[in-house]
Parts: C-alpha cells; structure tokens; sequence
C-alpha cells in the first residue's frame, strides 16, 4: 500500500488545461491550412494532383480546399513550389454545417453550440455513445484519450456511456461500411430524443479515402442528419474537446 | 512425387516471377505439410487470378535460415485443403474460398472471414458484388440443459471497433467461443491494383490506424525493393525509432487497460496518460501522433534536427521513469497477479499450431521476432534481444509487454546517441521492376506484418496482399477463452488486443 503511495505522489498531478494542451503542440504539428492566395502562380496544379482524396481543386486563380476531404498529410504543403498552402498550429477545426469546412474563399466558421431548446434538456452535460463504423482505430483512440487524466473530459460534464439508451447522442468514427450500417442505425435509433449526433474524422464527414470504395457509404449525413463536424485523419485529442466544448456552450 | 524447389529470398528482397516454381497441386500439398513439420511458419497464402482459374502462393518463413521460401501452384474450381494437416492454414483458405469461389476441399470450418461485399469473378475476370449480411452465418452451438448462449456486438460499450462474439456457456463457463468479424471491411486490397499513387500510402497508413508506422514501413520496404532504392541510414534508424515508440505507446496502453480491466486503477490512469506522452514523441518526429505522413519510399517526409533529438532524449527518459513506476506496481498487487495469472491460457502446442505471432506466441515461450529472425532497416545492424515468457496466460503477455517496453527504450536512447547523417528526401519517382515479386516482413508491435507485392509486365501493382498480426491470432483468443469465465473476457480479449481492421481490411 505504501509503495501505491509514494507512486501516487511521485506522479503527480497531471490534468491540463487547455492552455497549456495548447502549448504542447509540435512546430511540425498539421492544423487549420492557411492558404495564400496571392503567392499561387495560376498555372500551377502540384497541390490539386498530389493530394490523395482530391480535397483540394482551383476556382481560377482560387485554391479551395474541403477540410471534411482533408487527410492533413503533409504532401501539398511540401509539393507547393511558393508555400501557398501552411498547416497552422490552430487546432480549431470543428463545425455545425458540412459546407463550412469548405475554405479558399472564406475562413472556417467554427462551429456554435445546439438550439436553445435542446440546450434546455441537456443542461451543460452530455452523455455519448461511441459507435465506430469502419475506422482504423486512430480516431477511436483519440476519442478514448479524451478519459485519460490529462484531458480528463468528466470535468466538462461529458461523458462515454455504454448504452445508446443512455445517451443523448452518438459520435461516429469511420466511413460507415456496408457491414456496420444496420448495427448504426440501430444504435442512432435506440438513442431517446432530442439527439444529437457528432462525426469525427474525414471519414465519416466524407468518406474520406475510402469514398469511392463500394464498400462504404460516402459520409455519415447520407444517411443521419449531423449536427458537428470534426476534421481531421485522425483529429486531435484537442480538436474533439474544442469542437465537444463548442457545441456545449463552453467555448464561444 | 517430385519435390518442390522453394524460391528463397531475404526480407524485404524482390525476385523474378518467373523464378517462382509453379508445382502440380499434389507436389506444392505435400511440400508444405513437410515445410511445416519442419518449423516453417505460413506468413502468407493468397491466391491470384490467372487465366481461368488461381494460382495460389505461399510464403514460408524459415526463422533459422532467415529466409521466406516461396512455391505457387495453379488450381481451378478446388484443390485439396491444407488445413487437415496444418491448422495454420485454415483462415487463409477460407479467405481465398470467400474471394474467389475456389473451394479447399475437406475444410472443417468453412466459415466466411470478413463477409466481403465484393468479390471476384474468375470466369468473367470482374469484381461483383456479392450480397451477405454482415455476421449472417451458421456458428458452432452446444446444446443442454443448462446451456447458455451470450451474443455480444458489434456494437461495444467502450470506445473500440466493432466484431460480434458468441459465447456458448454452461452457468459463467465458456465451452466455446466464436468470432465473427468483417464490419470493418472497406475493401483496401483490391484498390492496390496498378501504379502505386498518393492513395496508396495512404491506404497503409490506414489498414490498422494503430499499426500506421508498422504497415507503411512494411510498404515502403517492398516497393523500395521493387526499385532498387534504398533509405539511407539516417532513414533507417529514425524509422526504427518511430516503430519502437509505435511499440511503447501500445504496449503502455495495454498494460494500462489490462489494469483497468482487473479494477487495478492507479496504473490504469497513470498508463493511459504515458500512453499518450509516448504519441507525442512521435507527433515531435512528424506532427501526427500516429506518424501520419512520416513514411514515404525512399525516406521520410520530415527530418529531425539535433535539438529535436535532444528533446525526444529527454521526454524518454522522464517517461520512462514514470512507466516503470506505474507497471511496477502490477507486480507488486498481489490481486493483479492472481486475477492475471488465473486467466486466458494458451499452451505453446496449439500457439505453434495455430501459427499465433508476435507478443501473444512470444508469451507462449515461442522465441520469434522478426526484428531478429528476419531483420530489416536498421535491425541488421542493431539488435535487440527477444522477449519470452513461458505461462501462457494474461499475466504471460502482460510481462512479455513489460519486457520490450524496457528493451525498446533501451534501444532507441542507443540509436538516439548516434544519429547519423544523410538525405532523407523521399523517392520521387518510383519505377517498380517488371513480373517480379517482393516480401516484406515487419514486426509490429502486435506481431508479423507481412506484405506481398506481385508487379506484372508493365511495373505495375498486379496483386497486394496485407497480413496483419491480428490475422494469425484472432484464433488464438477463440482458444484462450476455452473453459474460463465469461467475466474475464475483457481481459483476455486485452491481453491479446487485436485489430479489427487490420484484419478486415
């Protein structure tokens, strides 16, 4: 018991705010894209070409970029000959609206938190359910690190809870597979009202590299309405509680 | 009967197609049965379509000799099973049954693998698809009195990925348990087909999203063979520190969750939290707690500078500390290690048997390691010793976990002393060698990776076949559950932490 003790004391306490989350970040560390505009020669395609899932393509002289398409791998940045495209330390990525991730001509408008009403019912809590449906287990476990001490998501009155009938929503990782869409409709359905439902991952926003595969249904809102968006392949620990705390009414 | 001359090639080696001997079926059943009697180990065992029929190709690991022998043979509408001599076999066939249509005759357990939605059409030479119901199959049930059967999942109450298990029980004993799988499928393989492109890279680093650094090294070590490119050393030794931190974050993790699972929460909470420090590191190297981007052909995409091995030095030293302080603490609980010891046995025989790879066979006292066995990169100038427990059970893999934690640790403050210098600019231009094939062994921290690559007559993909770890072993579960309680099924199912993915594909 004592040994129990002094290793308690030796580890310390290790809950961090987001501040300090915040400051953590490594320099290569790939959030929001700023793209700029002015630097891109016209004829230059590299960055359409290159990028795996086609999230990037030109309006004119306009680089558009869908962030519910994006990988964030490092490929268009490091093929841009005039460093247009640079992955900022901004790990806000979370919207309300599918098109709001769709940047080049406007800046992303984060998300903002549910109507008033649902608000009401839920108070500043939420109960989830996780249901992964054909993700490769990044998502799933940046999802799961949210419970560990450092981020420690029992503090904002968020919770993951085992059963959709206790819960006030479902978050959804993966492209939702052939296989798995019956299990989810189920589970979205077994979830009392007002629910919410939250996508996490370029996969369930869009289908992500699998889009074009038979064998996934292409983004989550073709078949339940979404109410958050969160990028990212896969997003940040911090990305989620951002985009989780936004649509709370925590962070505005 | 003649004999079959294997084709014997080294790790992450290409040779000529046309070098591979293509058997009658009777010679290649006859080989292999005698291949495995004498140690070999099954890495992989796919078919291709050729003509009107398959030709199906094995790859054997010969763990003494270091090398992978490889045999192929062409069949048409069935060929006699393998798995009647060689249980090691069985998924294998079954996968090349539920992808082609090609019957192994006498199989004892034709079940689908992965419920694939398409499959190919050997006479029409297409994909069609085919329509199942995912989990929609005849499972093994025992009947009695007092007889019980438990269905859990897809759906899960933690955070993980979806399978679906049933349990035969009689009062809280398990007589039989039964894994059905597939709900991950999204249908990679057959996407590798052609040129490799960006999509592929990305593909690996997605085929067990846990696995990103273990999958995309194995790629990128059989297309480098393919095109005689070769990562210099500064490539290699930063990959094999990326794998090894891959390793120390899991293995964290699960000694965490195993705590968790018992109820021991101090190290549950202290690990889950290590868990990630270890992701960090590798976010350091290339932004991606995943390693995400890091890997390419030919090199990396980020390099590292000084000041930042300096920083990775340090960060693994402080958390190392706190680790051993944390896992210490297992061995100390004389709670944690009754609920450990008492639970999830698997005998070294069937773990042989079965072919189970990696921390679950290695905990079985079955001495493999592909870091040693078959070395790649920068393993064939630094080793690092084999871990092995001989229990069995869940404190077996547990312990065997503690033991590389501390061997990979040591090893990467050694390879962090000497970074050497070099370029480590990735391929541009990749120009695959025509008709040839390439072997690719790496392993995970789940155990054997092992990729295939088959180019055709134009330098393209023709066939790419992924074998994860977590193929070999999910059988290895099914075994250990055998005659425990049904309460100690998270901990076992931890014990042995498969992926589904990576499996599905």
């Amino acid at each position: 018991m004592i040994k129990v003790l002094i290793e308690r004391i030796r580890q310390g306490k290790r809950t961090a705010s987001i501040e300090k989350i915040k400051a953590g970040l490594p320099d290569v560390f790939r959030g929001y894209p700023e793209i700029d505009q002015s630097k891109c020669d016209a004829r230059c395609k590299l960055c359409v070409e290159v990028c795996p899932t086609k999230a990037i393509w030109k309006e004119g002289n306009t680089i558009r970029l869908d962030l519910g398409k994006c990988l964030f791998c490092p490929e268009c940045e490091q093929v841009c000959p005039t460093s247009c495209i640079h992955f900022t330390k901004d790990y806000r990525l979370a919207t309300s609206k599918r098109e709001d991730l769709l940047i080049g001509k406007k800046e992303i408008e984060l998300a903002k938190d549910i109507n008033e009403k649902t608000r009401k019912i839920f108070g500043h809590s939420l109960r989830l359910r996780q249901v992964s449906a054909g993700g490769c287990n990044a998502c799933e476990a940046d999802v799961n690190v949210l419970g560990t001490l450092v981020f420690d998501l029992g503090r904002f009155g968020i919770q993951f809870v085992a059963s959709p009938r206790h819960s006030d929503g479902i978050l959804v990782t993966g492209p939702v597979t052939q296989n798995m869409k019956l299990a989810l409709e189920k589970t979205y359905k077994a979830v009392p009202e007002p629910k919410i439902v939250i996508a996490v991952g370029s996969c369930p926003i869009s289908g992500g590299l699998f889009a074009h595969h038979n064998e996934v249904h292409r983004g989550l809102d073709n078949i339940i309405p979404v109410d958050l968006y969160i990028p990212g392949c896969p997003p940040h620990p911090i990305t989620i509680l951002d985009g989780l705390l936004r649509l709370i009414g925590r962070i505005k | 009967m003649g004999t079959v001359q294997f084709l014997k090639i080294r790790n992450s080696e290409s040779a000529s197609l046309d070098a591979v001997g293509n058997y009658p079926i009777g010679d290649f059943t006859q080989s292999i049965i005698g291949a495995v009697k004498n140690g070999r180990r099954i890495s992989s065992f796919f078919g291709v379509p050729e003509g009107e029929g398959l030709r199906l190709y094995i790859a054997l690991a010969n763990d003494k000799e270091s090398v992978i022998e490889i045999a192929s043979t062409f069949v048409k509408d069935s060929f006699p099973s393998l798995t009647v001599h060689i249980p090691s076999a069985h998924l294998f066939e079954r996968e090349i049954y539920e992808q082609f249509g090609v019957l192994p005759e006498g199989h004892p357990w034709l079940k689908p693998v992965r419920f694939q939605n398409k499959i190919y059409d050997l006479k029409r030479h297409t994909l069609v698809n085919n329509p199942v119901e995912c989990g929609e199959m005849n499972y093994f049930s025992v009947d009695g009195d007092e007889i019980h059967e438990v269905a859990v999942g897809p759906v899960h109450a933690g955070i993980i990925e979806p399978g679906h298990f049933r349990f035969q029980c009689f009062g809280e004993l398990v007589l039989n348990l039964e894994i059905s799988l597939g709900y991950q499928h999204r249908g990679i393989e057959w996407r590798l087909k052609g040129k490799p492109n960006s999509r592929t890279v990305q593909y690996m680093e997605t085929v067990a999203g846990d696995t990103s650094i273990g999958h995309t090294l194995a790629y990128a070590q059989a297309i480098e063979s393919l095109s005689n490119i070769n990562g210099c050393s500064k490539t290699q030794t930063l990959r094999a520190i990326a794998l090894e931190l891959e390793r120390l974050a899991n293995h964290t993790g699960d000694l965490g969750a195993l705590a968790n699972d018992v109820g021991y929460l101090p190290t549950a909470s202290y690990c889950g939290r290590l868990r990630g420090d270890f992701l960090n590191m590798t976010a350091l190297l290339c932004g991606s707690r995943f390693g995400r981007g890091f890997i390419r052909p030919g090199g990396l995409m980020f390099d590292v500078s000084p000041d930042k091995v300096k920083e990775l030095a340090s960060r693994l030293k402080r958390t190392y500390k706190d680790v051993s302080g944390a896992v210490n603490l297992l061995w100390n609980t004389s709670s944690v290690r009754a609920r450990f010891e008492n639970a999830g046995f698997l005998t070294k025989q069937d773990c042989i048997d079965l072919g189970i790879v990696g921390v679950a066979a290695r905990a079985c006292g079955v001495e493999i390691d592909i870091r040693r066995d078959h070395p790649f990169g920068q393993y064939c100038f630094s080793q690092i010793p084999v871990s092995t427990h001989q229990s069995g059970n869940v404190f077996s893999r547990a312990y065997v976990r503690w033991l590389e934690i501390q061997r990979s640790v040591e090893f990467i403050e050694e390879l962090l002393a000497n970074i050497p210098e070099g370029n480590v600019k990735p391929a541009t231009n990749l120009n695959l060698k025509k008709n040839s094939i390439a072997v690719s062994l790496v392993e995970g921290w789940r155990g054997e990776i092992c990729h295939v690559v088959l180019t055709d007559t134009h330098g393209g993909i023709e066939h790419y076949k992924i074998v994860d770890s977590s193929f070999h072993n999910w059988s290895g579960l099914e075994l250990a559950m055998k005659n425990q309680q049904i309460s100690d099924f998270p901990l076992c199912n931890k014990s042995f932490n498969l992926s589904y993915c990576g499996y599905d594909l």
